[in-house]
């Protein structure tokens, strides 16, 4: 099957597919609770996620574990977690949702620029993508996030820089697949100017592709967001994010574990529920995968 | 095939030359000075402005690029701005750890990966194989930060199993070897998995079947070793993404490698040491690929070399 007849689907098509897959459906309903919980944070969150509450810490000065008045218990600053897990939520998504759109728009302009074009644009275009791929992402993004004062947007824009390069080549892979294909040459001889060949006739084909690699990509962002926030260059605190939250609390690690797995349980589950929908979609959305198990 | 291999040579030099070009112009342009954390805060400017000198901080961009490019073709990396040693050395010094740390890692990897695959294949459709398939799910979304500290508490700390952290015993390896395991397992068994049940639907295995061998011997002997051979080359491209994640597990687990060397760098703006490190890495990363690239069609002849 084609890209094409992907295409034909149709969202309803691609929902009715879906809906046969337990894990995918699983990985939506996660989504679904997640982004609620994000959007509903200020009426779902028992307390200020900034405020440092003065019963908040045992008499020891250290954070208090969970149950009690604080359900998930609250942080060395006494800072109620679970308001602070919720907020976190909201951090993740934003990061989410414009660092991998960032990628995903520079990506698709790269691949599908030398994709559909060839020659040398194409040439240089994909040299700099495998250059971009020979890069350590970790280290880059390390560096370039510890050299910027890290703030919300910065971390967007630096892991945007890192992880267009997958989007990219596919695109290229796609594009080029698709430029070389008879009806597009009959568009030509048609007389259709580039832009509208590369609007009309190229790009809708590619929206499959960039759904799957969008949806994926949220988890890949994520987790680099928690990464680069755990080592104290990422979203910085007080500004909740699940990984600065565990950077901030390690030193009670051994005393109060929970503060480290409570924000690590809910990166694994955003990172989670993306992948599996990302991976439904593909199996719904890419043909060559179709019927492989 | 020499041609190829030549071909392939002259590409991924260029490649490091560029990442060289991009990293240096990189920690050229940013805002963070050296020389300031070299002089300290109370330095007086001329002192300043010597140190700057000094280094070859006070030329325009592409004669200092030029500089370390020359130096590089003669096997020096530049010395590090705070430690006083040439980078060589110090990445010298450092890389068996890493290397041994990623040696340890892709064998867990590969021991634990390859398992839940052949595994899963061979209960397809069941809840094993379901089960098996949700577990790579979650490693491959798990922060390595998270699993290490999760190993870190169980086995370290409410076990005392193994050491928190630290370097010298086998002891040591464990834990950050597993955590590394545990984490690219799931990329190798999703990919054992979906090999492993192509095999077992090929002509050769029911010719196998049909000539009466059992079960196990088919598996064994013919549908396992033929369901490998694609993963090897896939080791290649392991290890790039092992020289990236590096920095996090050694810094959890207190492993004396370039990652941690890199990390501190990075801190202290030691910028040469950054470059050495940032190299080093891409180096393996190209190494990596190329090898994939080449083992690729001597596993398979129906992959032709273009």
């Amino acid at each position: 099957m084609t890209a094409a007849a992907a295409t034909a689907l149709g969202p309803e098509g691609v929902w009715r597919r879906l809906r046969r897959k337990p894990l995918a459906l699983f990985g939506i309903v996660l989504v679904v609770l997640i982004v609620g919980a994000a959007l509903l944070a200020p009426w779902l969150a028992p307390y200020d996620p900034f405020v440092q509450h003065f019963d908040g810490l045992t008499l020891f000065g250290e954070p208090l574990p969970p149950g009690g008045a604080y359900v998930l218990g609250t942080d060395l600053l006494g800072r109620d977690l679970l308001s602070r897990l919720l907020y976190g939520a909201r951090t993740s998504l934003i990061i989410g949702v414009v660092a991998n759109g960032i990628a995903l728009v520079i990506g698709t302009i790269i691949g599908l620029t030398a994709g559909f074009f060839q020659g040398w644009i194409g040439a240089v275009l994909m040299r700099f993508t495998d250059l971009m791929m020979a890069f350590p992402a970790l280290l880059l993004a390390i560096c370039l996030a510890a050299i910027f004062q890290p703030s919300l947007w910065i971390v967007a824009f630096v892991i945007a820089m890192v992880n267009w390069v997958q989007t990219a080549r596919v695109i290229y892979t796609e594009t080029s697949a698709l430029a070389a294909r008879d009806y597009i040459a009959a568009e030509r001889t048609l007389g259709a100017s580039t832009w509208r060949i590369l609007f009309k006739h190229i790009l809708p084909h590619l929206v499959p592709m960039i759904i799957v690699w969008g949806t994926l990509g949220i988890s890949t962002t994520v987790l680099l967001e928690a990464t680069l926030s755990y080592l104290g260059v990422g979203v910085q605190p007080p500004t909740p994010s699940w990984g600065n939250i565990i950077f901030e609390n390690q030193t009670y690690f051994q005393s109060a574990p929970w503060l480290v797995f409570f924000p690590g349980a809910a990166i694994v589950v955003l990172a989670l529920a993306f992948n599996l929908v990302g991976d439904g979609l593909r199996d719904v959305l890419d043909p060559t995968l179709r019927g492989s198990d | 095939m020499a041609a190829y291999l030549i071909r392939r040579l002259i590409q991924s030099a260029l490649i490091l030359l560029g990442v060289s070009f991009i990293t240096f112009f990189l920690l050229y342009v940013l805002p963070a000075d050296p020389v300031r954390q070299i002089a300290g805060r109370s330095a007086t400017p001329q002192t300043v402005a010597n140190i700057r000198a000094q280094l070859g901080l006070d030329q325009p961009f592409i004669v200092q690029y030029g500089r370390y490019l020359a130096g590089l073709f003669h096997g020096d990396m530049g010395r590090s701005y705070l430690q006083k040693t040439d980078v060589a050395t110090l990445i010298m010094a450092r890389l068996p750890a890493s290397l041994l740390l990623m040696v340890a890692g892709i064998g867990a990897e590969l021991v634990i990966g390859l398992t839940m695959g052949v595994v899963a294949a061979l209960w397809r459709g069941k809840a094993l194989d379901n089960g098996l398939m949700m577990t790579s799910f979650v490693t491959v979304s798990a922060p390595q930060f998270v699993v290490a500290l999760l190993l870190l508490y169980v086995f370290a700390v409410q076990l005392g199993w193994f050491p928190i952290g630290g370097y010298g015993t086998p002891a040591h390896l464990v834990l950050p070897a597993l955590t590394l395991g545990i984490l690219g397992s799931g990329w190798y068994a999703r990919m054992m998995r979906s090999s492993m049940v192509e095999v077992l639907r090929a002509d050769f295995v029911r010719t196998a079947r049909a000539k009466g061998l059992t079960r196990a011997r088919v598996i064994m002997r013919h549908a396992l070793p033929n369901a490998i051979l694609p993963i090897i080359a896939m080791i290649g491209i392991d290890i790039g993404i092992f020289m990236g994640g590096i920095v996090v597990v050694e810094g959890v687990f207190g492993w004396p490698g370039i990652g941690q060397l890199a990390w501190q760098a990075i801190q202290r703006v030691d910028i040469p040491i950054i470059m050495g490190v940032t190299l080093v890495s891409a180096f393996a990363i190209v190494l990596g690929n190329l090898l994939a690239d080449l083992v690729a069609p001597l596993i398979d002849p129906r992959i032709r070399i273009r």
